[in-house]
């Protein structure tokens, strides 16, 4: 029986939709997230991500819809009665509070026996022992993130719901601290709602994804079901570059380049080349196609390399046919 | 009490009963409050329309206004609040004008102290040390108080109303258009004349109304220093209601209100056209 | 850097004028009432030597103690309730979304058109044939009338009249820049709407309520007019003493005393409620 339990899913959005004056936020988007799950929403800026994650937490009430949490409907409680908690994407730590009176903050509402001891274990858990007593202002970015997630992980919530909280921090920061969330992610056992709008961030660290536009969810899936096989023009060119050429397309990892007959099935196509830019491990090649067309290859950049491309070459365009996506 | 909802949607769209309620109750309090606020006055306009001289309605009348315009020391008070404050303000405004921008540019911890402490300074100390200020300063100076000690005054405590508003506005003003201004050949003078000077105008207009008001309606400092020849408008005012409650004095009243109301808000529109 | 001599000269010059002001009307000033203090009244006003401490040995005396007492305890009622009152009112505006500016006018308006004027509003309201008690009278719910007028409690009602507004601008000010995600933040945290109020809301608009604590409990504490227009015999408070020696009992010395010692109360709270960081103007 409790295996049963196990696999229903933790969070589900039954047809949720947000409306403010003149404009849908949110169109009947549906989606379930399962125990333990690390799920992002992903999607540029204005797609409704953020709102839909605002619903799940309470800050926002659906117009429509409903929203469930481990088998009880949430959607008109308080953010206060529901046990999902919010990682914001500046942390709002408190400022009158040192590190650990922050992370002690839901306990203490709560009135929860063993304060000491649990806030003490997820200090660990988030490796900020030595630094509970400084004051947010003395945290650096990373570690200021850090103690947002000990505060919330303590509480232990059924689901986690993370908003862009990588987005305040350096690009070199974020590399390191998107595996130490995965991996403390996969620790806690936790349900991670991730909402993010890049897109390696969303492919490098989710179980599954949602990709939205416009308010509504155009595909989920697994990030490889996505990337190699996305069902529309926009989760296709959203989720890395795409070459559109004649109604279907190709990936530029897919699209070969030369300047002669490549030798292979098919005739190539006849293009010419109008840029060249280099990338440091690849030189990226543009070329447009005889119908006007603007497609991209990548060429290997380091000194052996066979063939080099100026602008103005003529140059020969060639794809497996396998490799080709249609779209809806 | 009730947490706020996102997107400064107020009161709360949510389901939770509790949190409408508490927008309600909070609203209800607001109008208590302003009702607290503003009803007094009110209840002194509506009572210099009465006709009778108690605390009954007994008809409208105009008469308490007819007599408190024949009142001539009421008028000549009167005259003399206008020219001070009209004195006060102008040189007011030009010297703490100048003094914002001075100490924008070049802080003088003495001179933004002394001025923080002509504010929160107590009118009656104020009031009284210029008085003996004057006093022992007319032993050499053969002269006696009146308008122009009430007029040194006004302008002295003043100034610093008039440099805080002026300095709110120049923190949203950009150094680097004077140093444009300059790069591109003017001087100092010029710059400040030319660039900042237009940007500052708004909240010179509201601050000087300020000085305006502030002026009009001092009583405690101008009592001590204006001497025997020269009454003020509160002046006036005071000796009226220390005598007891009189409906020339309601009919006074609002006519004051309602000028220095409109001043005040235009002044408040004028600080507001950022 | 020829300039630079040049550029100095001409800040000074912008800075000038209103120096020579300030030295006129406060600094001179206050050095003369320092001064007096220290001296003697003379037999027809005036002042003259010997110096002595006589004039602040007298503080000491319990009808002068009891007006010093008198008027803290009536600063601090009339601040206490003023930020009471106050809070509640800028939370209020800060929620009102676009109707903000409105809502902030209308309480500055009654504060910047004549105090004087306000104060006498509330005698003609409290007085015995004034109108609250003509209305109840004849609502026959009171029989004689009720003294509301010339007591504490008129004092602190004058008070609390007019310097409400002067609390409710800067707790207004803190509470519009707070930063609305810490709100949610506790809430999502399981704090419910009281919790907020008062573990992170107040806290955090602690600067905003010490600067209305002082910019209500200074002027309350000099207040003159308020007691002498709405106060009894019995409320003399340490404004009209001053007020009394420079006018009618001229002793000037006594009274540049007991202005000093107002002066002196008001900086030790200015000081003591001052943060590192805090802007003043």
């Amino acid at each position: 029986m409790s295996a049963i339990l196990e696999l229903r899913p933790i969070l589900e959005l039954r047809k949720v939709s947000k409306r403010f004056p003149g404009q849908y936020a949110v169109k009947e988007v549906s989606l379930e997230i399962s125990r333990g799950e690390f799920f992002s929403l992903l999607g540029p800026s204005g797609c409704g991500k953020t709102t839909t994650l605002r619903m799940i937490a309470g800050f926002e009430t659906p117009t429509e819809g409903e929203v469930w949490l481990n088998g009880s409907r949430i959607d008109s409680l308080p953010p206060y009665r529901r046990n999902v908690n919010t990682v914001f994407q500046s942390y709002a730590l408190f400022p009158h509070l040192n590190a650990r009176r922050n992370v002690e903050f839901g306990l203490r509402r709560k009135g929860a026996n063993e304060i000491e001891a649990r806030v003490r274990k997820v200090i660990e858990q988030v490796r900020l022992d030595g630094k509970e007593s400084r004051m947010p202002s003395e945290l650096s970015g990373g570690e200021r993130q850090r103690v947002a997630l000990a505060r919330s992980l303590v509480l232990e919530p059924d689901v986690l719901l993370l908003d862009e909280p990588l987005s305040a921090l350096d690009p070199q920061l974020r590399k390191q601290v998107r595996a130490e969330l995965k991996d403390l992610q996969r620790r806690s056992g936790v349900a991670f709602l991730f909402v993010t709008h890049d897109q390696e961030e969303a492919l490098s660290m989710s179980d599954r994804i949602a990709v939205m536009n416009a308010g509504a969810v155009e595909q989920m899936g697994s990030p490889q079901e996505l990337y190699q096989r996305p069902r529309t023009k926009f989760v296709a060119s959203f989720l890395g570059a795409m070459n559109f050429v004649d109604g279907i397309g190709v990936r530029p990892e897919c699209t070969l380049i030369g300047k002669e007959s490549l030798g292979r099935e098919g005739a190539g196509r006849r293009a010419m080349v109008t840029r060249c830019v280099f990338l440091g491990a690849a030189i990226q090649v543009e070329a447009k196609l005889e119908g006007g067309e603007v497609v991209i290859a990548h060429v290997a950049s380091h000194q052996s390399a066979t063939e080099t491309f100026a602008e103005g070459e003529p140059v020969q365009i060639w794809w497996d046919s396998a490799d080709e996506l249609r779209f809806a | 009490m009730k947490w706020p909802v996102s997107s400064g949607q107020w009161p709360a769209k949510t389901g939770d009963r509790g949190q409408r309620t508490g927008a309600s109750v909070l609203a209800w309090y607001a109008l208590l409050i302003y009702a607290f606020l503003h009803v007094p006055l009110l209840i002194l306009a509506i009572f210099s329309f009465n006709s009778s001289k108690f605390t009954v309605w007994q008809g409208f009348s105009l008469d308490w206004y007819r007599a408190a315009f024949a009142d001539r020391d009421l008028i000549e008070a009167a005259a003399n609040s206008l020219i001070i404050a009209a004195c006060a303000t102008v040189l007011a405004t030009m010297v703490g004008t100048l003094a914002a921008y001075g100490l924008w540019k070049r802080s003088s911890n003495w001179l933004a102290g002394s001025m923080y402490l002509s504010l929160v300074t107590p009118e009656i100390v104020t009031g009284v040390s210029l008085l003996a200020f004057f006093q022992w300063s007319f032993r050499f100076l053969h002269l006696r108080l009146g308008m122009h000690t009430v007029i040194l005054a006004h302008v002295g405590f003043s100034i610093a109303y008039v440099a805080v508003v002026v300095m709110a506005r120049l923190r949203g003003f950009d150094p680097e258009l004077e140093e444009a201004a300059l790069d591109l050949g003017a001087t100092e003078w010029s710059a400040f004349r030319r660039v900042t000077l237009p940007y500052l105008m708004p909240a010179i207009a509201a601050a000087a109304m300020l000085a305006f008001t502030v002026s009009i309606d001092d009583y405690v400092i101008t009592s001590l220093v204006a001497g025997i020849d020269s009454q003020t408008l509160p002046m006036v005012i005071y000796a009226m209601a220390r005598r007891g409650v009189n409906p020339a004095l309601n009919a006074v009243s609002t006519v004051i209100v309602v000028a220095l109301g409109a001043m005040v808000m235009i002044s408040e529109r004028l600080r507001r056209r950022a | 850097m020829v300039g630079f001599g040049g550029r100095a000269s001409i800040r000074i010059a912008f800075l000038t004028p209103a120096a020579v002001l300030m030295l006129l009307t406060l600094v001179a000033p206050s050095a003369i009432i320092v001064a007096y203090s220290f001296l003697t009244h003379g037999a027809y006003g005036g002042v003259e030597r010997p110096f002595t401490i006589e004039n602040y040995t007298r503080l000491y005396d319990p009808l002068y103690a009891a007006i010093l007492w008198r008027s803290l305890w009536i600063a601090g009622v009339a601040t206490a309730v003023c930020l009471a009152l106050g809070f509640p009112l800028a939370l209020f505006i800060s929620r009102s979304g676009a109707r903000k500016n409105l809502y902030l006018s209308l309480v500055i308006l009654p504060f910047w058109t004549s105090f004087l004027i306000r104060t006498y509003a509330w005698m003609f309201l409290l007085r015995d044939t004034g109108l609250i008690n003509t209305a109840l009278q004849a609502l026959h719910l009171i029989r004689a009338p009720l003294p509301m007028l010339y007591n504490d409690g008129a004092v602190i009602l004058g008070l609390v009249y007019g310097f409400l507004p002067f609390a409710v601008l800067p707790m207004y000010a803190t509470l519009e820049r707070l930063d609305q995600s810490l709100l949610e933040a506790a809430a999502d945290l399981g704090a419910k709407p009281r919790d907020t109020l008062f573990r992170v809301m107040i806290p955090l608009c602690a600067p905003g309520i010490r600067a209305a604590a002082i910019l209500v409990f200074v002027p309350c504490l000099g207040t003159y007019l308020t007691s002498d227009l709405l106060g009894g015999s019995k409320t003399i408070l340490i404004g009209n003493l001053i007020q009394n020696q420079f006018t009618a009992s001229r002793d000037w010395p006594f009274g540049a005393a007991a202005s000093i010692v107002l002066m002196a109360v008001a900086m030790i709270l200015l000081f003591a409620v001052r943060r590192r960081g805090e802007e003043l103007l």
